[in-house]
């Protein structure tokens, strides 16, 4: 994939190159500028910035993950601007992608850290185990060993999905590799998460697209995640919300209120506490999304979101099993309460055989 | 790390079992510790009956006597006004009711968000103008200890972490949420120790004095 | 001879917790309303009269030693203790400052009845030493001499000779086998025996077969109002002798408030066990004969008057229809007060203040409350039923400069007499 030619090539010369109209890339960066969060008046400086921006190489690290981030960054229909931009990058080690294999990859990875020192984006899926570093090699080489040695000399790093941004599945109870992000490791380069379980494709884009306008990354919210496209709550965004609004609520996946599109928080949706873009972006071209087709919202692109309660549980409900620790807590209050209440049965008695008569003639106290 | 899902994730969590703990058994062993202690049989003839007269104070003690009403109409009303806009909020919130739901496997409408939010707006000025009636009423000011006020704070802090979670003030939306939940956390943990405890045996109060005046012919 | 002591008094208090009371207290959430029922607070405006604050010392002894959490916070010292100097700083508002109505027990809106747990608390108080000096003599004198104010027999005796040399009626004096034993109060010995009277002419008439008992004609008990059991015990035990001595079926309670609920409620239960007889009261057993059309009256007193419901015999005691039904025979123009029946105000010396002198200032203020009812209503006249409620009527009437005649129910009916038999 390290194509020396097109390495000198401007984004602009690429895609004119690939057959991308003048107008079509315009489009794409008015989208990017509204996806972004970007006036209109930012299209133009956006279009200059990309069309002058230079191939970036980058290494994409695969470590404890189910390569459903890839497949959603792939996914396999008709090609567009998107793609585009992943084609003119330098995608220089994705051992999915990659024809070669074993040390021929490794040596790839090794070029390209060496060529670019400095400048290059390392993207990391999946979460990396530190209990024992067999759990998940590449080569030999530990996941561990892997990120330190590659994000040395990056310009950035990239968590894409929610096991390399919050350490997601291998992550969740009771974590039996000892899985960490890479925020937990990588402590000396900006590190952008890209959470989701995948993240939408069109985000991930959008976190490159940022970086080759300007030359940096988006502003981040407390999670490290760009708040571009984590700063509103799947709730607040969802078409659905007006029902919550008035309580009107689908109670079963083939109820009345199912049928008619209500608002699905008493099945478990999660879009209260969920921030993501798919209620604005969509998947698959725009076509729906989770709530749309009838399901809550798992929260995926929460830190945790695996052991936030069960999926069809409201988010008012608390994991633990309440009737059962009633059940215990009124055996125990009642084992107490009887002793309690024996004791002070007996400090009665004693009170009433300590009683000495009270007569006319010890009505005056002791003085 | 400690994220605001990992907040929410620990007061919906262990925070939560602990603090239900607390509350049942503290609340069973307070209701124990008072029937246990019986009372001794009455041996005088009685003029009327216990249980029935009882039980009908435990109900008409819902309406206020209307002297006192008259010379303190905003103790009564007031009150009213929170305790039932608290019970709205907490019995009729369609997240309330699906929590009680997975309790005890019965579910009823709820009301719209809308009606909900409104009163808890009302219950929220309702309660602040029950803490300044206290500060400012010579009795109640009088009769407050420091444990009034924990309570006050303790019957407030719900209703205004709910409206703001509701509106999702704070953002980010899990922090807000677990402090609500948090701060019924609190409301549980103190019950048992404090004067919340009323919640529980006002109805026994008012049957032992209904069955005690009762036995003598009055309706109390 | 033993003495009181702090010990004694905590240890009485510790006897008096039971269900009802830890439910109260722990149903308190200090809302006030009981300030509102009560004429101490209400007509002072002074907050240390809320019904409530007068068993911080009985609540003390609850919370620390008969709750768990109260137990812990004392073991780790911080609880307030009960001192000799609380009991002290207390006495005033549990004995000057509680008629023990019960009206506050009325408006509870948690339902704590209030005046029962005074009743309990007073026996602490008792106990340490901490009881009004008047109450101190009443209690004496009723135990040693007889009567709360001293009276002895030969006193009934001389009323009754007066009695009978003014109507030729006949008093029987400890006739065994009669129906009913009367007791009396020292009130009306001295203050009223007009009731003697009309007991006579009311019993011939109905054809009652009664007696006095020469042993047993006090009916005050003084243990109940200053709170001791065991003297109250004494003195109910007096009364139950002469009952069983003559073989009566009933006993009449007088005209007079706390008699009623001594001989009748706490009686059987301070002396430990049921009676052979049973208490009935003077208005009950006058309204049977109404109803049984024993009672013929004539005439109507055509006065505008009211009744005033003394707290222990209606809202404690549960008369509450009878001196309605008999005032309705011989009255035309009878109203009620703007709060009357079970909700009826003290005449503010129930309970043992009236033998409490320390009390008087407190407790003529605190009139105003009665006498606003009256002003309200212009009555030309004003009917009672207990002897105690009667001289605390005229007193603060006095106090207040109005002139209105008090007279008892029982009184007004003999008026009304039929004398067939003359």
């Amino acid at each position: 994939m390290a194509d020396s030619k097109t390495e000198t090539k401007t984004l602009g010369e690429s895609l004119r190159q690939q057959g991308v109209s003048r107008r079509g890339f315009l489009k794409f960066c008015t989208a990017t500028a509204s996806m972004m969060a970007l006036p209109p008046t930012m299209v133009p400086a956006i279009a200059a910035a990309l069309e002058k921006a230079r191939r970036p190489s980058v290494i994409w690290l695969s470590f404890q993950e189910c390569t459903g981030c890839t497949e959603s960054l792939t996914r396999a229909h008709a090609p567009t601007i998107e793609n585009l931009i992943f084609d003119h990058i330098s995608l220089d080690y994705h051992h999915t992608l990659q024809a070669a294999a074993g040390e021929g990859a490794e040596a790839a990875r090794e070029a390209a850290m060496h060529e670019n020192h400095g400048k290059y984006l390392v993207v990391v899926d999946g979460s990396i185990p530190l209990k024992d570093p067999g759990f998940s090699t590449i080569a030999g080489i530990s996941n561990l060993d892997m990120l330190k040695e590659t994000v040395a000399g990056a310009a950035a790093v990239i968590a894409v999905g929610s096991c390399a941004a919050f350490g997601g599945l291998p992550h969740a109870n009771p974590n039996p590799t000892g899985a960490v992000s890479v925020s937990e490791i990588i402590k000396d380069k900006p590190v952008v998460n890209v959470s989701g379980c995948p993240p939408i494709p069109t985000v991930i884009t959008g976190v490159l697209a940022h970086f080759l306008t300007f030359g940096g990354l988006p502003e981040l919210d407390d999670l490290g995640r760009p708040k571009v496209f984590y700063g509103q709550s799947i709730h607040d965004r969802c078409y659905r919300r007006p029902f919550y609004d008035k309580g009107l609520f689908a109670e079963t996946f083939d109820d009345e209120g199912a049928r008619k599109g209500w608002c699905l928080y008493r099945m478990g949706c999660k879009g209260p506490m969920t921030y993501n873009a798919c209620a604005t972006t969509k998947w698959n071209q725009g076509t729906s999304w989770p709530v749309e087709s009838g399901h809550g919202c798992l929260g995926c692109s929460e830190p945790d979101f695996w052991d936030g309660g069960g999926f069809y549980n409201a988010i008012s409900i608390p994991d633990g099993d309440i009737a059962r620790n009633i059940g215990l807590g009124a055996v125990a209050g009642v084992a107490v309460g009887a002793a309690a209440g024996m004791l002070n049965r007996n400090a009665r008695a004693d009170a009433v055989a300590r009683h000495e008569t009270v007569t006319v003639d010890d009505l005056e106290k002791t003085s | 790390m400690s994220s605001p899902i990992d907040f929410l994730l620990w007061v919906k969590g262990p925070a939560f079992d602990i603090a239900l703990a607390v509350f049942v058994i503290g609340v069973v062993v307070r209701l124990l510790e008072i029937v246990l202690l019986w009372r001794k049989q009455d041996l005088a003839e009685p003029k009327g009956e216990e249980f029935g007269p009882g039980l009908r104070t435990v109900v008409t003690r819902m309406l206020p006597e209307a002297g006192s009403f008259k010379r303190s109409p905003f103790t009564v009303i007031g009150g009213y006004i929170w305790h039932i806009g608290f019970l709205i909020c907490l019995l009729f919130f369609v997240p309330h009711i699906e929590l009680l739901h997975s309790v005890l496997g019965i579910k009823w409408p709820g009301l719209s968000n809308h009606i909900v939010n409104a009163v808890a707006v009302v219950t929220m000025v309702t309660l602040v103008a029950m803490l300044i009636d206290r500060i400012t009423h010579s009795v109640k000011r009088f009769l407050s200890g420091s444990e009034d006020y924990l309570v006050w704070l303790a019957a407030f802090l719900p209703i205004v972490t709910g409206y703001l979670a509701y509106h999702r003030v704070l953002v980010p939306y899990p922090l807000v949420l677990g402090i609500h939940i948090l701060s019924i956390e609190f409301l549980m943990v103190l019950f048992p120790f404090t004067k919340l405890m009323h919640t529980f045996t006002f109805p026994l109060a008012r049957w032992y004095n209904g069955a005690m005046a009762g036995r003598r012919g009055v309706q109390s | 001879m033993s003495k009181a002591t702090l010990e004694r008094g905590l240890n009485a208090l510790r006897e008096e917790i039971n269900a009802p009371v830890a439910a109260f207290f722990s149903s308190c959430v200090n809302c006030g309303l009981c300030a509102e029922a009560c004429l101490f607070y209400t007509e002072t405006g002074d907050p240390r009269y809320t019904p409530i604050n007068k068993l911080e010392p009985l609540r003390r002894i609850w919370e620390q030693e008969f709750t768990l959490w109260g137990r812990i916070k004392k073991a780790l010292g911080l609880a307030q203790p009960v001192t000799d100097e609380l009991l002290q700083e207390w006495e005033p508002l549990v004995y000057d400052a509680c008629s023990l109505c019960g009206r506050c027990s009325m408006v509870c809106p948690v339902g704590n009845d209030i005046a029962y747990m005074i009743r309990k608390e007073r026996e602490g108080f008792v106990a340490s030493g901490n009881a009004p000096e008047g109450m101190k003599g009443a209690s004496t004198r009723a135990i040693k001499v007889g009567s709360p104010m001293g009276v002895k027999f030969h006193a009934v005796q001389a009323q009754i000779r007066h009695i009978e040399a003014d109507t030729g009626l006949e008093v029987p004096v400890d006739v065994e086998g009669a129906d009913y034993l009367a007791l009396l109060s020292s009130m009306e010995i001295m203050n009223f025996p007009e009731y003697i009277e009309a007991l006579a002419r009311i019993f011939k008439q109905a054809g009652v077969s009664w007696t006095l008992c020469s042993e047993a004609f006090e009916a005050t008990n003084a243990g109940i109002q200053i709170g001791s059991s065991d003297i109250a015990a004494e003195l109910v035990e007096r009364v139950v002798k002469g009952a069983e001595k003559l073989q009566v079926k009933y006993v009449i309670s007088p005209e007079c408030g706390h008699a009623y609920t001594a001989i009748r409620w706490e009686g059987p239960n301070l002396i430990g066990r049921r009676y052979p007889f049973k208490v009935v009261h003077i208005l009950e057993l006058l309204d049977e004969l109404r109803a049984a059309g024993r009672l013929k009256t004539q005439g109507m007193d055509e006065a505008r008057l009211t009744f005033h419901d003394p707290c222990q015999i209606v809202r404690k005691g549960g008369v509450l229809e009878p001196p309605r039904n008999l005032l309705k025979q011989v009255a035309s123009n009878f109203v009620e007060m703007s709060d009357h029946r079970e909700m009826n105000w003290c005449c503010g010396g129930g309970g043992g203040v009236s033998a409490n002198e320390r009390a008087d200032e407190l407790r003529l203020k605190v009139f105003a409350k009665k006498k606003s009812q009256l002003d309200e209503l212009n009555v030309d006249k004003l009917v009672t039923a207990c002897a105690n409620c009667r001289l605390m009527l005229e007193d603060g009437l006095e106090e207040y400069r109005v002139e209105l005649p008090v007279v008892g129910l029982t009184e007004m009916l003999a008026e009304h007499l039929v004398e067939d038999n003359e």
